[in-house]
């Protein structure tokens, strides 16, 4: 038995859910950033996010970044040499994306911003298929069903309310609450602190404690919207806001994959279970540009990201992986070989991708051709075939 | 069986069907649960079917169709209300570049079967933002289908028809009529197909096209210019997105003469695309320029004068015969 849809409740006390401390607007929220890896490669301990790790476990976090970040600079590599036109690079937010990625269960479902390129490396998209976009040769490659991984949303913070909506269709499913870890599912929202902006954002967060949907609001705040920093886009914490619409807001340090990781899994087994929404705030930094067009020296200072560098999530988890020799330097040669292999599956794929056949564009404008889009279409390929070698 | 209904209550009957026959069909929108909507068109929905299925938004349009797009891509058909024209517009991101580009943008692997009612034209005295005509938006935007019904019957069949679509579908409803006229509804007949046009007065001199509210308007004048000796062929568009022109080339062709009619500012509205395609397809068969009766370029004028704005029998009237004098 599902729980009633008309449920306005927020379930459980919240502080018992996430701990006093955690709590936007408690007297130490401000304050609280959970980590469980410091900046030095250090295991801290947290009062309510703290959980155990496996070797396994840790070592796989730490492919999946160095991974992540290999398939970030060879696209940011193509776009320097033309094969794509733009990218969106990650740098910096590998953590952020591989704890929010792998936090995940197979049944749930993420809506991604154009830049979840390390939560869809966690989901079983071949990143090949997300370089489509960049280079102009489709709107989105892969099948959302395949991965329950949506297709980029450009349009910034568009995406929150589908995620919404999506998740009351689970609710009318009967997939939320059951208790059965197998069926329970939620979905995750990922913007960034721009779109916090956003009305489409807001209006989720309202829909979302309205309904108690199970969705994660998993915020990367980098910092930068473009050149506006983060002052310009909120007053408070962001992670802060959720209080007012109703639901737990936690700020996690997005640069540890521990705590991103320990941190997203509570929210979405929060949401499963039928206690609604939460806003995770991964408070991290953009180490890159916007995008390759972008000239962040324009607007920041290069101290900034000195700073940063001293946090990088993959160097602080080679740090403590080494120190507790949990890996050998055997281990990140094959990793670096690995890493090569999907370089080059890139950098070969990439060039390897068709250009679309120009009638291709009236292709599935409708699920159902009208007659108006037929007609174009065999006008415009007459026309082609007027020509000369036509390329239709 | 049948029955004599409003347009009201024709939608009110095609919503429940449409519901009885597929548990996927979901109704969202401001005040459509307990209240029955600000028309009643939902009334007695949410009774019948339960707050999951009836759901009462929070008043919020974007919020209201992005979640929509949330619910069809797990596999719902959301049909959602948008409680008056003028407030479609906070919604206009998420219709325009989700909803229109979603079967596109994922080579139709994702599909939004999606309806999205708005009631729509003016003439019952509202306040600014209550009595506008936003169809040419729509209907420019590659992805979205518009249909407007002008009748009871054909607001339950069409409805329906919307419904089963595996396209999103911009349904326009002439508030007007809501509860004006009554038809007979024999539901065992066999409903014309959705996105088709319809002649629904045969005439010889001269042909007229409306959609929506205008098609009431058009007939009369249509049984006004009869009195004249002057017999109008008046065909209902029905949908706007595509559009059925075949019906109306056929028309021009055999009258040479054609008015457009519609309660939206004239200057690129759907009069002009239409004349456009007209003019292409009949220019040899054509009398005289295809003329255009719509409301006019100004915002939507304060009620007391909404009758001088929107398009009349006589304004109607005045065109065919300026068509007829060419």
């Amino acid at each position: 038995m599902e729980p009633s849809l008309s449920h306005h409740g927020f379930g459980p006390d919240l502080a018992e859910v996430f701990g006093p401390s955690q709590m936007a607007g408690s007297p130490s929220g401000a304050l609280g950033l959970v980590q469980l890896l410091t900046p030095e490669g250090e295991r801290v301990h947290h009062a309510e996010f703290d959980r155990d790790f496996g070797a396994e476990e840790l070592r796989g976090f730490y492919r999946d970044m160095v991974l992540t970040r290999r398939i970030d600079t060879e696209a940011t590599a193509l776009q320097r040499h033309g094969e794509l036109g733009i990218w969106a690079q990650l740098l910096g937010q590998e953590a952020a994306q591989i704890g929010a990625g792998r936090a995940l269960r197979p049944q749930d479902y993420v809506f991604p911003t154009y830049r979840e390129h390390g939560v869809a490396y966690c989901r079983g998209v071949d990143p090949l298929n997300l370089l489509g976009l960049f280079r102009g040769v489709d709107h989105g490659a892969w099948n959302p069903k395949d991965n329950n991984f949506g297709l980029y949303t450009i349009v910034i913070g568009a995406q929150a309310l589908h995620a919404t909506g999506y998740a009351m269709g689970m609710q009318r499913d009967g997939v939320v609450g059951t208790g059965d870890p197998d069926r329970d599912a939620a979905v995750v929202a990922h913007f960034g602190d721009g779109a916090s902006s956003q009305g489409d954002v807001n209006e989720a967060f309202i829909f979302a404690a309205s309904y108690n949907a199970p969705v994660v609001f998993f915020c990367q705040n980098n910092q930068w919207a473009i050149s506006e920093p983060i002052e310009r886009q909120s007053r408070i914490p962001l992670y802060q806001r959720a209080l007012g619409f109703g639901f737990p807001g936690v700020r996690v340090d997005g640069n540890d994959v521990l705590a991103t990781y320990a941190v997203t899994q509570a929210a979405l087994q929060r949401a499963r279970d039928g206690q609604g929404p939460t806003l995770v705030e991964a408070y991290t930094y953009r180490m890159g540009a916007h995008t390759t067009t972008d000239d962040p020296t324009r607007y920041r200072l290069s101290d900034d990201l000195e700073h940063w560098k001293l946090k990088d999530p993959i160097a602080r988890l080679e740090a403590y992986l080494r120190r507790n020799g949990l890996v050998d330097d055997d281990f990140v040669a094959e990793l670096k070989v690995e890493a090569d292999e999907l370089g080059h599956h890139l950098r070969e794929g990439c060039k390897a991708l068709p250009d679309p056949q120009p009638l291709s564009m009236f292709d599935h404008v409708y699920t159902e051709e009208t007659e108006e889009i037929a007609a174009q279409r065999e006008g415009y390929a007459r026309y082609l075939e007027s020509f000369e070698g036509s390329r239709s | 069986m049948s029955t004599r209904i409003t347009l009201a209550k024709g939608l009110n009957m095609g919503l429940r069907k449409a519901m009885e026959d597929d548990p996927k069909v979901l109704v969202m929108g401001e005040d459509v649960g307990k209240l029955g909507g600000v028309f009643r068109i939902t009334d007695g929905l949410q009774k019948d079917f339960g707050e999951d299925r009836v759901i009462d938004s929070p008043l919020a349009e974007s919020g209201i169709v992005g979640t929509a797009v949330g619910m069809a891509l797990r596999g719902y058909r959301p049909v959602v209300e948008i409680q008056f024209d003028g407030f479609v517009y906070p919604a206009y991101d998420q219709i325009v570049c989700q909803v229109a580009k979603m079967t596109y943008r994922s080579k139709g692997r994702s599909p939004m079967p999606m309806v999205i009612r708005i009631p729509f034209g003016g003439g019952i005295g509202a306040v600014e933002h209550h009595s506008e005509s936003p169809e040419a938006q729509f209907a420019h935007t590659p992805g979205l289908k518009v249909v407007a019904c002008s009748n009871p019957v054909d607001g339950y069949w069409m409805i329906q028809q919307a419904i089963a679509s595996d396209d999103p579908v911009i349904f326009l409803e002439p508030k007007r009529q809501y509860h004006a006229d009554k038809a007979e509804l024999d539901e065992s007949v066999t409903p014309d197909p959705l996105f088709s046009s319809r002649i629904v007065r045969a005439g010889t001199d001269a042909t007229v096209l409306a959609y929506g509210p205008t098609v009431k308007t058009a007939l009369k004048a249509a049984e006004a210019a009869a009195g004249d000796g002057v017999s109008l062929e008046v065909i209902d568009l029905r949908t706007l997105s595509p559009l059925d022109m075949g019906p109306v080339y056929d028309s021009v062709r055999r009258t040479g003469r054609a008015v457009v009619t519609h309660e939206a500012h004239v200057n690129l509205g759907m009069g002009a695309e239409i004349s456009a395609r007209i003019t292409e397809e009949c220019f040899y068969s054509l009398e005289a320029p295809v003329l255009r009766v719509g409301g006019f370029d100004t915002p939507y004028p304060a009620s007391r004068i909404e009758e001088d704005f929107l398009p009349d029998l006589d304004r109607v009237l005045d065109a065919v015969d300026r068509s007829l004098d060419f």
